[in-house]
């Protein structure tokens, strides 16, 4: 079976640039929707990018600031200053 | 932020947690730390231990300050708006009862249980991460009970949760859950809350549940469900950092943990059972069935999780498939039990109208028709002819989950399941094998269980009818327990519900 | 195995919580109708165990199973029992106790050309 990595964020104003960050990012990334929240799945491995994040957002983006839109994850995470990424690693 | 002098991430976070704790000398190191050697478990390097999230004190609070003005900006504008008028439907609101009668105080024990571990584990980094959670877990009760107060104005059997929690049968459930998990040491508790409980289960509560509540128009539940789960994803990485760290530490921790898996999945698949029934019954606009929610995040992310941890030799928790071949009864054989017992119940029951038992017919099309359906439809037309079921008796109740033995043998859904062992010259019964194995490793401390029923019957809960058990549970009788049809939220509903018609026309 | 515990005789402390001495001269006994689901488990009785099986019966068991449309065709003498997991009839002249019942017994029991709506 396929390991999906993945990220939910809630559906607002805020996370949707990180959303479309994600979307541009992951190729494959499948979206499920849910009343207040969307479901981002990849196979093995799934990233936000600062970089690609601040260009949608026209300001800095500290990839901490995920916290205040996510709402679940699944994987392993590594985190740093440039990306916020979530895999599985067998 | 490249290009500014500033401190990295990793290294703002190598800061916080290395080098600020000491060997100590007045008192040896094992005086200080008592708790966290008698499990057995054997740690190497306490510096070997990373969060990923590398989370310092600063950003903490700057965070978290952010996440709460938001979410009492939107508690204020429900309340503003009278947002009570405009959930989908009166029984929407028994989902807030249950929540609040049995998982809110969960957050407190929670919160109490980290505080424990993150005084009692030596590593700097683990304790700072236990000590965040704990402060969390604090700050989910306290927005949960601010939350909800606004629906208690209106609708009963919310006023009394706190007292509710320690008496009610049912609330025993998940209070005996969490005892549990908080006598035993700080590794079994971080495997149980940190890792079974966050990481492998707590998915299939918050997030059809705020879902849910985003469904029925409960934005104020929506914004605090959302907000204490953005540090749920945090939780959820403690959980998965302590397994590894553990098994990474010494190969004899395995067994160990391999058990503590297998104790705690089974135990937090009987407590979700209640979210099932949440999903499945008492949402008026449903967001997924709790098989669906099932498949998505054990059977998937589990699957996944359960695969990486494989380099370990870690394995999947025992009984793993006995509870996926659950998930098609576990949300009816529950509802079973509530509907009979309404008359103890601090929350409102109903049988499914017709769209709603095609759902079920939908979403459980191997179960459904075959085994519930007649008996909701039996139910409803007893109804019908004033003849209304109830189980006057008492259950029987399982030792070690303390629900009653509702649930059926595993491939026969006709008779239930019966286990029994031996101790000490004593019987116990249990609900499952799962259950009776966990009995049978420490049977000292499950032979002590509070069990409501056999305690009723000693005698120590207000009397020996039910109406004086109800009276020691401060139970509003009459307005809290019962069937919703009938109820004073229904009548209340039901005046909004005319006032918004008269408006409009 | 013995308990993992930081206490030392930590077993030799444990209060056990339902032992016989605690119910007040009753034994506690569990009951289930087979291939009935509406009573969602069996049901408990705190009992004398000096008490006649056949008062059990008539005074205990078919009262409260009075609420389903099948109890009113029950025949009580046609009935199968199983005590402890053992197929077993009953003596109703004779006590619980005498009849093997003990604190914590569990009695099934099925009623042969009813089995509900549906096992319900």
């Amino acid at each position: 079976m396929a390991q999906i990595a993945s990220i939910t964020l809630v559906h607002t104003d805020e996370a949707r640039p990180i959303i479309e960050a994600i979307m541009a990012d992951n190729p494959g990334v499948r979206v499920m929707n849910m009343p207040g929240a969307v479901k981002l799945d990849c196979d093995g491995t799934i990233t936000v990018k600062r970089a690609s994040v601040e260009e949608r957002i026209g300001r800095s983006w500290d990839p901490q600031e995920i916290q205040l839109v996510l709402v679940s994850m699944a994987g392993n995470l590594d985190e740093d200053d440039d990306h916020f990424t979530l895999s599985w690693r067998h | 932020m490249s290009g500014t002098k500033k401190l990295g991430l990793r290294q703002r976070y190598e800061y916080l947690t290395r080098g600020l704790d000491w060997e100590t000398s007045y008192q040896p190191m094992d005086k200080v730390f008592p708790y966290d050697s008698f499990e057995g478990i054997k740690i190497k390097d306490w510096s070997a231990w990373e969060d990923p999230f590398r989370l310092t004190m600063d950003s903490y609070w700057k965070f978290q300050a952010e996440k709460e003005r938001k979410l009492y900006a939107v508690i204020d504008a429900f309340a503003q708006n009278n947002g009570q008028t405009g959930i989908s439907d009166g029984r929407y609101a028994n989902v807030l009862k249950l929540f609040l009668t049995g998982i809110s105080p969960e957050e407190y024990q929670a919160h109490r249980g980290f505080a424990f571990a993150g005084r009692h584990l030596r590593g700097a980094g683990t304790r700072v991460a236990a000590q965040m959670q704990s402060i969390d877990e604090l700050r989910h009760l306290q927005t949960q009970v601010h939350t909800i107060s606004h629906y208690n104005k209106y609708f009963d059997g919310i006023g009394e949760f706190p007292h509710m929690h320690d008496r009610v049968w049912y609330l025993s459930v998940p209070k005996s859950f969490f005892d549990d998990a908080r006598s035993a040491g700080p590794f079994e508790f971080m495997i149980a809350i940190g890792f079974a409980f966050e990481y492998l289960l707590t998915n299939l509560l918050f997030v059809p549940f705020m879902s849910g509540a985003a469904y029925n128009g409960d934005m104020s539940t929506v914004t605090f469900g959302f907000s204490a789960q953005s540090d749920e994803s945090r939780h959820m990485t403690l959980g998965i950092e302590v397994i590894k760290f553990l098994l990474e530490q010494h190969p004899d921790n395995l067994p160990i943990v391999q058990k503590w898996v297998d104790k705690w999945f089974w135990r937090g698949h009987r407590l979700l059972g209640l979210v099932a029934m949440m999903m499945d019954y008492m949402l008026p606009k449903k967001v997924m069935s709790w098989k669906e929610a099932w498949d998505i995040y054990f059977v998937e992310a589990g699957g996944a999780l359960f695969q990486d941890l494989g380099r370990y030799g870690l394995k999947m928790p025992k009984y793993a498939d006995i509870a996926t071949a659950e998930a098609e009864h576990i949300s009816h054989q529950n509802w079973a039990v509530f509907y009979q017992y309404t008359h103890a119940a601090a929350f409102h029951t109903w049988m499914p109208d017709a769209e709603h038992l095609d759902w079920l017919s939908e979403k459980y099309p191997n179960t459904f028709d075959k085994y519930y359906r007649p008996r909701w439809e039996m139910w409803a037309k007893m109804e019908k002819e004033g003849k209304r079921f109830y189980n006057n008796a008492l259950p029987q109740l399982c030792q070690t989950c303390q629900i009653p033995m509702a649930y059926t043998e595993p491939g026969n859904p006709t008779e239930i399941c019966f286990r029994s062992t031996q101790y000490k010259g004593d019987t116990y019964h249990f609900c499952s094998d799962g259950c009776k194995d966990i009995f049978c490793d420490e049977p000292e401390k499950f032979s002590q269980a509070w069990l409501p029923v056999h305690q009723i019957f000693q005698g120590n809960c207000g009397g020996a009818t039910v109406p004086d058990v109800l009276r020691w549970y401060n139970m509003n009788v009459g307005a809290d327990n019962m069937d919703y049809v009938g109820s004073p939220d229904e009548k209340l509903w039901n005046e909004w519900h005319a006032e918004k018609l008269r408006q409009a026309s | 195995m013995s308990v993992v515990a930081l206490a030392p005789g930590y077993e030799s402390k444990v209060e056990i919580r339902d032992l016989e001495t605690n119910f007040h001269g009753n034994i506690l006994i569990f009951v289930h109708w087979e291939e009935h689901l509406s009573f969602c488990s069996a049901i408990a009785f705190p009992l004398p165990p000096g008490m006649p099986f056949g008062a059990f019966v008539s005074e205990v068991v078919a009262p409260h199973y009075a609420a389903h449309p099948d109890a009113a065709n029950v025949d009580w003498s046609k009935t199968l029992w199983s005590i402890d997991g053992e197929r077993k009839s009953p003596d109703f002249s004779a006590s619980l106790a005498a009849n093997g019942l003990h604190h914590k017994s569990l009695v099934r029991f099925w009623t042969p050309g009813l089995s509900g709506v549906a096992f319900s």
